[in-house]
Formats: structure tokens, sequence, C-alpha cells
């Protein structure tokens, strides 16, 4: 242990927290728990779940952070924080005084935002724990189900990983069941009542066919074969169940990664600096903090990314410069009151298109790059011609943006129960490899034929798995 | 505002150590990790590495990770990056196919990685992988190669019936509490509280451990290792030779308590001879395949007589056999092969060497013996698939 007890801590977060409550950060109850690296490395397999479900998958990134640690490559983070209420976040009782203290600033940060930021509402962060476990116990059952046991477990595991993110992203908009797909369908099929219509020609009437299932393309791929294939068990059920909430719960962290660190890292900054740290400290402070947020060259790192875009944006309604007041007019809002409006109804796609200037593009040479032959190369950089092509290209690499869109058309293609899912090409083929692999998955969940409408080069094409293994051809 | 609460625990060294949870996540990924270790262990036993005697060595084997297939997006998908200040469009900022390059980490996990990783197996666990699925081919064994004396035992689940020493306490207290939770209920409105108190053992509780006697063969195995050495056998082929001879000495070791290894090198004349000797000495001349044969049955007459030795004889050449020797070899062989339990002849011919050469598979053609095989070698690949053919030689009859 080092030059510290655990009093230590529980003074300095007294402190922390009077400062929290000065800005007027919104968080949970906060549960801090001191844990070892290999306590840290367990959290980190399991996305910092205190019960977890087993599958061999949570093995294998233990054995990989475990090997990347040992060698040196990388190290652990300094903390981890659970979005439940109590909110849950493990320190590493190796680190200094003053990374716990940041540490803990930083763990307030990311509190608040679970507690605040629209995309958690959907968590319900009051069960998570509980939740986790729950899936924990159904799981651990069915393994130890002398009818069903691991393998057949991990059958369907395996699978439901595999297509677990293909799932509804907004989780803020409402899913209409198919009776109301139906009845909207219904609705707006029927030509609207026109005061003018002995003139006008009278729209035909296009019945609907309400007997297409699903009726409009559904993306929540897991849940839609646990509720149309009449062959899978009530465990096998229950599992995809268990894979999809679970996805929907890791939803609002993939989709608010810069925004969520950027925050944490803000306010770390902001709380530290206004504690008045003594010189020794201050120092170590310095140094940490620009550990955690520099950017990396060739890559971009959220940390900092998010940081200077939470920064350039308070600045700008506290401090803008003359250009940017003529530009922009004179800001209408406080800085505080411009970033706590930002950090409740944005995600990270929104954000980073709303609030990352061409200014801070280039002030942070962000740029571009490309596959040619064997290497990667610089594009296009972030110029007064290129900014927004670079710009658009980090929206699609960012959130669940970086996860192709597919969609379940038609449950019963051909009138043959084939299932028939379209990938929305958005100019990015998909792996084939990998859509070839991920398709058997699906075929192993669906039981029987199923199709992939894809791109591939140009061109639209149908990969297929079926009985008699992989095929793909051309359409047209 | 008011104050958030907070609370914090404090680090328990006994909870760490319990709570190792990823245990049996990481021991069933291991078990792939062997599956995938078994799927391509011809690739595996081609390294040169293993070849070598000691059984504790630890090897590594490069392994491609067991991968999990999601919907990603190709290479043809432009990444952003932050630069230095100086970007310029043309300029090189790494390799396609490198694992965390371009990406920031918001990225990982949504593009595959080449996931190689390193895995250290001792190599006397890779001979169990190896051979797991092998078995010797059924032959007709002489009485007193059957005698049955090695008995090891292997703890293998729970009985109900058992003696008493291998009564397992725990369990069956265990046991014991579990139907006491169940029966609670009964219990009370049946028999009133003084019962309450006293709840015996019952037959049902008791749980003995079971155990598993393996038989092993008591009997002496030898396997003899004949080889060309003459002029034309080259390093790569002698590699390969002996790349199959550690095999089969490997396998008969698993199968057999006491297994002697012979090894003959052979020209114009044969002689028994080391080790060492065997794999690096280089020899000159011609080739008389049968001196090497008859030096086999001649140590065989010796010391390893047919009735109580289960005799493995293995011989491989470039085939590059002088033509007159063609009759006596192949009688030769014949007599091996009578004596011996499986008796093969490997043809190496690394691909690119010269075809012309001459073949001793076409003569060996006419030898019919139900325990005699041959196999042609041409890369290191080839060793393991000829292996398996080798010893399913009977199988498929």
């Amino acid at each position: 242990m080092a030059n510290y007890s655990l009093q230590d801590l529980v003074e300095w977060d007294e402190r922390i927290r009077e400062k929290v409550a000065e800005f007027g950060l919104d968080c949970y109850p906060q549960e801090f728990e001191l844990c070892d690296h290999n306590g840290m490395l367990g959290y980190m397999a399991y996305s910092g779940m205190p019960s977890h479900y087993p599958h061999w998958s949570y093995g294998k990134s233990y054995e990989k952070l475990k090997t990347l640690y040992d060698h040196g490559v990388s190290g652990l983070p300094y903390e981890m924080v659970i979005n439940s209420n109590p909110a849950l976040a493990y320190l590493m009782r190796d680190n200094t005084l003053l990374l716990q203290v940041l540490t803990i600033a930083h763990v307030y940060g990311h509190n608040d935002f679970f507690k605040r930021n629209f995309t958690y509402s959907s968590t319900h962060a009051e069960y998570t724990i509980e939740l986790f476990k729950a899936h924990a116990l159904r799981v651990r059952r069915y393994v130890e189900d002398p009818s069903i046991g691991i393998e057949k477990v991990e059958h369907i595991l395996d699978a439901a990983h595999a297509l677990s993110l293909q799932r509804r992203r907004n989780l803020a908009i409402r899913k209409l069941t198919q009776a109301e797909q139906v009845q909207r369908a219904l609705e707006t099929a029927r030509p609207p009542d026109d005061p003018f219509k002995r003139i006008h020609q009278a729209r035909p009437y296009v019945e609907p066919n309400i007997r297409k299932v699903p009726y409009e393309p559904e993306e929540d791929v897991l849940l839609f074969i646990r509720d149309h294939n009449p062959f899978l068990q009530e465990w096998e059920k229950d599992i995809l169940t268990i894979v999809d909430e679970e996805s929907k719960y890791f939803i609002p962290m993939i989709e608010t990664k810069i925004m969520n660190e950027g925050w944490a890292s803000y306010w770390h900054k902001r709380i530290l600096e206004s504690l008045g740290l003594e010189q020794g400290l201050r120092l170590e402070f310095i140094v940490r903090h620009n550990q955690v947020v520099r950017p990396i060259p060739g890559q971009l790192n959220p940390y900092h990314l998010g940081l200077r875009i939470w920064e350039d944006l308070h600045r700008r309604y506290t401090n803008p410069t003359p250009e940017e007041i003529k530009r922009d007019g004179p800001p209408n809002k406080t800085g505080d009151e411009k970033i706590f409006e930002a950090r409740e109804v944005e995600r990270d796609v929104s954000f980073v298109r709303r609030y990352l200037t061409e200014d801070l593009m280039r002030d942070m040479d962000i740029f571009q790059y490309e596959p040619r032959g064997e290497d990667l190369v610089v594009s296009k950089v972030s110029d007064e011609e290129g900014w927004r092509a670079v710009k658009e290209n980090l929206l699609r690499n960012i959130g669940m943006a970086t996860i192709p869109v597919i969609k379940i058309e038609d449950a019963d293609f051909g009138q043959n129960r084939t299932l028939y899912v379209k990938h929305y090409h958005d100019g990015r083929d998909l792996h084939l490899e990998y859509a070839e692999k991920t398709l058997a998955y699906l075929y192993r969940l669906w039981g029987r034929e199923c199709v992939l409408e894809t791109t591939v080069q140009g061109k639209r094409s149908l990969l297929c798995f079926n009985d008699r293994g992989f095929s793909a051809k051309a359409l047209k | 505002m008011p104050l958030v609460e907070s609370i914090f625990r404090e680090y328990r060294p006994s909870d760490a150590e319990r709570s190792d949870r990823s245990a049996g996540d990481r021991l069933r990924h291991r078990q792939k990790v062997r599956e995938l270790i078994r799927e391509n262990i011809s690739d595996i036993i081609a390294e040169e590495s293993i070849i070598g005697k000691d059984k504790d060595r630890i090897i590594k084997v490069p392994l491609r990770g067991i991968k999990e297939y999601r919907f990603v997006y190709g290479e043809n998908a432009p990444g952003v990056g932050q630069g230095d200040g100086n970007s310029k469009p043309g300029q090189v900022v790494g390799k396609t196919g490198r694992d965390g390059q371009g990406q920031g980490q918001d990225r990982a996990g949504d593009r595959p990685g080449v996931d190689y990783y390193e895995t250290d197996v001792t190599l006397e666990e890779l001979i169990e992988i190896m051979f797991e699925d092998l078995e010797l081919p059924d032959m007709e064994r002489r009485a007193l190669r059957e005698i049955e004396a090695e008995r090891s035992s292997k703890r293998k689940g729970y009985r109900k019936v058992g003696i008493r020493v291998r009564l397992d306490k725990r369990r069956t207290a265990k046991q014991r509490i579990m139907r006491k939770l169940a029966s609670h209920h009964n219990d009370r409105v049946e028999s009133g509280e003084k019962e309450k108190d006293r709840f015996p053992f019952h037959d049902d509780d008791l749980k003995y451990r079971h155990v598993e006697t393996e038989m092993r063969k008591e009997s002496n195995a030898v396997v003899i290792c004949v080889m060309d050495t003459s002029g034309s056998m080259d390093t790569m082929k002698k590699y390969l030779a002996r790349s199959f001879f550690f095999l089969l000495y490997q396998f008969i070791t698993t199968r057999y308590r006491n297994v002697e290894i012979v090894f003959i090198g052979h020209h114009t004349e044969a002689s028994e001879v080391t080790e060492e000797e065997f794999f690096h000495k280089g020899e000159s001349g011609g080739t008389f395949i049968s001196s090497g044969y008859l030096k086999a049955l001649e140590i065989i007459q010796q010391r390893y007589h047919p009735s109580l030795w289960n005799i493995y004889a293995f011989h491989c050449s470039d085939g590059d056999n002088f033509d007159s020797d063609n009759p006596a070899a192949l009688r030769a062989a014949k007599e091996l092969s009578e004596v011996c339990n499986l008796f093969g002849y490997g043809e190496i011919k690394p691909l690119g060497s010269r075809y012309y050469e001459s073949s001793m598979l076409n003569v060996f053609r006419r030898l019919d013996a139900p325990n005699f095989q041959t196999v042609l070698i041409e890369r290191k690949e080839d060793i393991w698939p000829s292996f398996k053919a080798f010893l399913a030689k009977e199988k498929s009859q």
C-alpha cells in the first residue's frame, strides 16, 4: 500500500464532493472499492460487472488483457465506473495518492454523466447490478441443467454474441409493435379527405400487404428471432433475451464514449485545479493529466478529443473571440449553462457534429486516411476544402456508426421461411470473411436459410447460408 | 446542492484471493484453444522446434486466436486519425492489416484485428493432444505381448455405491443437508418438534469417489528406425525422416511401458548407430536397401524376439536403390513384415527434387502384407497425414 490510508482518501473525497456540489454536478450515490491489479483485470474482462454470466470469451479477454499487462504493452486503467445506482467504481490500490484523488474526481464526472445524459435513461441504473446477477444465475442454471449443459448454452451464446449489436440504436424512440405498424400503414394508405376531390384525380388505393412479417424492416435481430422462430426452446429464447438486454445496456456507452470520457476529464481537471493542491501534488497532477488526455499520433484518443471539444465549447460561451462573435453572434448562455445542456441532450455523433469546429479540427490536425496498397495513406486533412469530408468521415467512425446497419426485411422470403436481411450500405463494404461466419450464426439461430443482401465493391450481392453451407452470388 | 453520498470499501486480500472469477471462463477458453491446436496440429508439428525429446520443454505455439465474428466493416472504409500538426495528403501513416494502427480507442473491437497470440504448451501436452484420437492398429498380438500389468487409477466422478475408504465425506454431508432442507417442511408437520434436531444420514446421502483403473499392456516395444544414409540423402530429407521417427517414437511411448529404440543407418552396408550419428553423420555411396533390412532382422533375432517384443520398424529413404538390389529388398521386407507389428516404408522426395529418380514405391507395391504400409513424404506438412495413414493401415482393410 502506498503512503496514504483509507482515511486520507475519505477526506479528499469529502473535499471533492464539496466541489462537485459547488459546480452543480448531479450524481448518484457513489461507492468506491479498492482492488488490486488482478481484481482490476477481472473487472475489465467482465465490463466491470460484479457478477456476469460465464462465457469463454471473457476468459479470452482476461488472458489478452493480462498478457498485454504482463508484457508492459498496456497499463491498467486507473479506475472503472459502472453505470448503476449507486454508482460503483473500482480504484487501483497501488496508485499514488494524487492518482486516487484525480480518479475520484474523474469518477464523479462519469457518475454525473450516467445520471443525466439522455442516452442512459433507458438503462435503469437502479437495477443494473441485480439485472446482471439475474442473468448470471439464469445462464448458470442452464449450464448446470443436465439436459442442456455448457456445450448447448455456448452454442447459442456464441451465435447470440455475434449478433448482439445488430439491434436498434436510438433507444429514446419508442418502437412500434407489428400491430401499430400495420395500423399506421393502413391509415396512410387510405387517401386523405380531399375537399377538391371533384377536380382532383383520386389517388388510387393501394392495399398494403399487412401479412408481411416484419412489416417494417426490423433491426432487433435477436429479439425478432426469439419471437418468430417457433423451434427455439424456452431457455434458448431466454438466452437471446439476456444477450439483447446486455447489449442494450452497453449501447449508451458506445454511443457516448467521447463525450463521457471528455466530460470526466474536463471535470477532474477543473475540480483538481480548484482544490489548491500543494506544489508536489500539483506537478504530479499535470503529468498524470497529460498522460491521460494526450493525443496519440495516428489515432484519435477519445479522452483528448472529448476534452478539447468541451473546453472549446465552454470557452466559446465564456470568452469568444471577436471573429466568433461576428460569425455566431454574442453568446446567449454562460459557458457552464451550455456545457450542462450539451451533456444532457447530445450523444457522440450529434456532439461532434455540432461542436467540433473547423478551427479546432485544424488545431488538432485531424486527418483522414485510406488504405493504398500495403500502406495507410493520408487522403484528406482538415484544410479549407477537406475539413467537411474529414468530419463526415469522423462521424461515421464513432459510436454505433461503426457497426453496420443490418435489418430483417422478410421472414418468409419466397414463402419458404427464408430470413432475408439487408445491409444498409453506406459506402463501406462488409468484411466478407466475418460476414460469412456471422451469417452462419444467424442460420444457427434461425434454423432455416438466411440471405444477406449487401454491396460488394459496388455490386449488389446476395450471401446465402443454408443447410448446404455458404454461397454467394451477384445480383443483376 | 447537497453533497452526494459516498462510501469506500477497503481492499481485503482474502477477498481478492477468493474471487478469481474468470477461472472458469479461462479454463473453457483454454479448452477451445486446445481444440484449435488439434485442428492445426499438422502445421505445428511441421515446425522444427518441437522435434527433440525433452518432454518438459515448453514450446510456444503461435495460434490464430479464436475469433469472435460479427458484422464489421472491411478494408475499404477510410479511418480518421490525428497528426502532429503537419499532416499532408499522401503521407504514409501506417500499414494495412496492422492491429491498433490508425484507429482511436473508441474504435477498438469493431474491426477485425489479427488476433495472433502464442500459447505455451509443454511438449508432453502437445503429444497428448496429438495422439488423443489415434489408436494403434489392433493387430494380432502374440500371447506374451498381451500381459496386462500396469494399472493406473484415475478419479472419475462420484457414485452412490462404493467401498468405505472412498467415501467422500464432504459431498455426503452436503447431500444430507440438501435432503434436510428439502424435507424440512414435511418433517415438521409429520413428526413434531422433537425429531427436529436429529436428522441421520441415509444411504442415499452417501457419495463415493469413483476410480477407474487403466490397464496398460505390460510389454516391451522396440522402434527400429532404418534410414538410408547414402549420399543422396541431404539434410532436408533427413530432417523429414527425423520428424517422422520422432512422432513414431513418441506415439509408441504413450502406448507401451518400455520402449527401446534402435537406429540403423545403411548405404550399401548397414550398421547400428547412435542417435547422434544417425541424424547427423553424412555418409556417401550407393544404396542397398536390403542391407538395412537384413541388419534389422539380425538385430531382432539377437535381441528382440518377436514373441516377447512388439516391433515397429520404419524405413526412410529417397528410394534411390540399386536396381539389382530390388528383389533382395523385397524379400527382406517381406520377412521383416512377418516379425513386426507394423512395418512401414516412407519415401522422402522433397518437392522439386529430381523426379526421374527411381522409386521404391513401385517395387513395394508387390509386397502384400497387412501390416506393411508405404507413404510418400514430399513436404513437412505431409508428415502428420502420412503418419496417420501409416497407423490407419490396418483399419482401412
